[in-house]
């Protein structure tokens, strides 16, 4: 791509993976959540893959680490489940506990606290993390067909 | 953590083992292949603990009720709910229970048997982790109390098969395979999803036993029952929408086409548990009877007839079954038709066993024969029995492994094909005698059928010198043929442990609702 698209994509890169992480912060009090906010990250990834040629691309954003973090949010998400199956599979043992994400919330109108939810929040960033390792490597896969790309992804 | 903690939480436990192997299997991959290995073993072997010890709770205990998050995990109705069960409440009753069993013992059986037969292909650690996200959806289906749920587990189920029928990339015709089960089933699931979307808008739940609970069995209702029937007989390939079955079961590995009998069969739960317990209470349960038992017999037929014209051994298989799926069909049905009438008791319920019993029998010989015939493949290197012959003089387990199944399915004692198949044909005949007689002569076509592959691909002058398949694939056989013999010399264990208590948990649609609606106690 020309100058001025790649120039743009360096610039709005940080931007696009800074807004995805929040969408996956904000799971639990906003609109998004994980998937959502995993998928704009994996645009991310998107838009430097066509601003850029694959090949160079692919130095930078490896695969193998790409499906790590599918493995590792898939994982955690369900040590996340299995956290709570002392009371029950999915039990939200965090919540209201005064620990990591477990501040209690009056009931009414608030502003919205990041530190709530209990295990929500983990298994959001969980969440995340799968989906921009999942839709991160399908999005390499299918844009190494671009122009100029190698033929061979593996 | 004492046995108690254990019972009371296997239902979750027997869903999370595998999902969690399935996660860390890549990650374990990445070590060592041999770690692997033990570690998929040891998850499906703890799995299929798991689904025993889940049988013995439903056997003591009764329908078994858990609650995801809730506390304590069996408060399926929260006290500030308005007597709406919120979570995703999963139920296990002694059908679902016996299909965990049945799921976990091919599962364990065809991953064992993959160990050997997928030895020198590449992604196996995808591989692994898809089967045991294959097994997740089957055990999910069949232990969910959740319309929603189960579409979800179905989707599970569908992606992870169709990527492993395309695993073996076959110069594109196993993709091809796989790309046609994945648009069938896609299909079918949102069909599905559609018409839980609509019970969702009418009756505000999506809890089997709380739409039972409400159902007025309205137009709308009709149009859902018609949409979950026929898209889920459509997943469990009765004949009218069967077409994906002879391509992907014929181009998926041994042990997946052994596992995709068994994932077809957790949709066919679906259509008894959707008729029975959802749809059981209200509907014309006669003509839905007779639906299935339509659906039953051009299985059976058709399915046999288009079996004995193949020449490639899975494809074969594959439309036997299809075949054997009517046995099932026809079996469930009748007891269906006769529900609540005299009858029920008089033939009914004997053929729901007949049908039930019959999904593990087939689980098992199909099974069986899907890993000979992977056995076969994998040495001979082609699945035309044309160019096959004299494999028993190489081959000698797993000639007798074939023969066991073979004569299991077509129906002959002590193998276990024999006791279901009786079962059906006593029942059935008081229903309506030219069913069963039907019935019968798919039996006799199956054994036509199965003698000429017999014949074909062990019999005969030595062509091809092979040697016997490895340890882990015999391994794999022997499970299955250890249950075949089992339920055949002692058809009355499985009878009185398994059979009989599932096919009345499922014609007892209002124990199962009040025990969720109950507060699962």
């Amino acid at each position: 791509m020309s100058k001025i698209v790649r120039t743009q994509a360096s610039f709005l890169y940080t931007f696009v993976l800074i807004f995805g992480f929040y969408i996956v912060a904000h799971g639990h009090l906003t609109p998004g959540g994980g998937f959502q906010g995993g998928a704009v990250i994996a645009t991310g990834i998107a838009l430097v893959v066509v601003a850029y040629k694959f090949d160079e691309i692919k130095r930078r954003i490896k695969k193998t680490s790409l499906t790590a973090a599918e493995g590792i949010g898939l994982l955690s998400f369900i040590i996340a489940g299995i956290s709570g199956i002392g009371v029950s599979f999915f039990y939200n043992w965090l919540a209201n506990s005064g620990l990591l994400f477990g501040e209690s919330v009056t009931y009414g109108i608030n502003p919205g606290y990041l530190n709530t939810a209990g295990t929500l929040p983990i298994m959001n960033l969980a969440v995340g993390i799968e989906v921009l390792g999942g839709l991160g490597v399908i999005v390499l896969y299918m844009l190494h067909f671009v122009k100029g790309g190698e033929r061979n992804a593996a | 953590m004492s046995w108690d903690y254990f019972l009371n939480h296997s239902p979750a436990l027997i869903i999370v083992i595998p999902l969690l192997a399935a996660f860390a299997t890549p990650l374990i991959g990445r070590f060592s292949r041999k770690a692997m290995y033990i570690w998929i073993t040891a998850s499906l072997a703890l799995t299929e603990i798991f689904s025993i010890i889940l049988l013995y709770g439903v056997h003591t205990e009764g329908t078994m009720v858990y609650v995801m998050g809730a506390n304590p995990y069996n408060l399926s109705v929260p006290p500030d709910s308005g007597g709406i069960p919120v979570r995703i409440i999963l139920t296990v009753d002694s059908f679902g229970a016996f299909m965990a069993f049945t799921a976990s013992t091919v599962a364990l059986a065809g991953g064992i048997y993959s160990i050997a037969s997928e030895h020198s292909q590449t992604g196996q650690e995808k591989y692994y982790a898809l089967l045991l996200l294959m097994l997740v959806g089957m055990l999910g289906m069949v232990l969910t109390g959740d319309l929603f749920n189960f579409f979800v587990f179905l989707e599970i189920n569908s992606l992870a098969s169709a990527a492993l029928v395309s695993y073996r990339i076959d110069k594109g015709v196993a993709v091809e395979a796989a790309f046609k089960y994945a648009i069938i089933s896609s299909i079918g699931a949102l069909a599905f999803l559609f018409g839980v979307g609509i019970l969702y808008g009418e009756y505000d739940a999506l809890n089997m036993a709380m739409i039972a609970q409400r159902m007025k069995f309205t137009d709308l209702d009709k149009i859902v029952m018609a949409l979950f029937t026929v898209t889920l007989a459509m997943k469990a390939g009765a004949i009218p929408m069967h077409y994906w079955v002879p391509d992907g079961y014929g181009k998926a590995p041994g042990g997946i086409s052994a596992m995709l009998v068994t994932a077809s069969q957790a949709s066919l739960y679906g259509v008894f548990r959707v008729s029975f317990t959802v749809f059981g209470l209200s509907a014309n349960t006669l003509t839905l009877g007779w639906f299935l038992i339509i659906l039953g017999v051009l299985s059976m037929f058709v399915g046999v007839t288009m079996a004995l014209i193949q020449h490639d051994i899975k494809r074969l298989m594959a439309y036997h079954a299809i075949s054997q799926t009517g046995y099932m069909l026809l079996g469930v049905g009748v007891g269906l038709a006769t529900l609540g009438t005299a009858a029920f008791n008089q033939y009914g319920l004997a053929a729901m066993e007949g049908g039930i019993f019959h999904i593990i029998n087939h689980a098992m010989y199909k099974g069986l024969l899907f890993l000979t015939a992977g056995a076969v493949i994998y040495r001979v290197g082609t699945s035309d029995l044309n160019k096959m012959g004299g494999l028993a003089h190489g081959m000698k387990y797993t000639t007798i492994f074939f023969m066991i199944g073979a004569l299991s399915i077509a129906g002959i004692p002590p193998f276990n094909g024999f006791a279901s198949k009786l079962l059906i044909y006593e029942s059935v005949y008081q229903f309506n005698p030219l069913l069963s007689i039907i019935a019968m002569i798919v039996s006799i076509l199956t054994l036509a059928s199965f003698v000429k592959v017999f014949h074909s691909a062990f019999m005969g002058p030595k062509i091809y010198d092979v040697k016997e398949v490895p340890k882990s694939m015999l391994i794999g056989m022997c499970i299955l043929t250890f249950f075949i013999i089992l339920f055949g010399l002692f058809p009355n264990i499985a009878m009185t442990y398994l059979v009989a208590p599932a096919a009345k948990a499922l014609a007892n649609p209002l124990g199962y609702i009040a025990r969720v609606l109950g507060g699962g106690a």
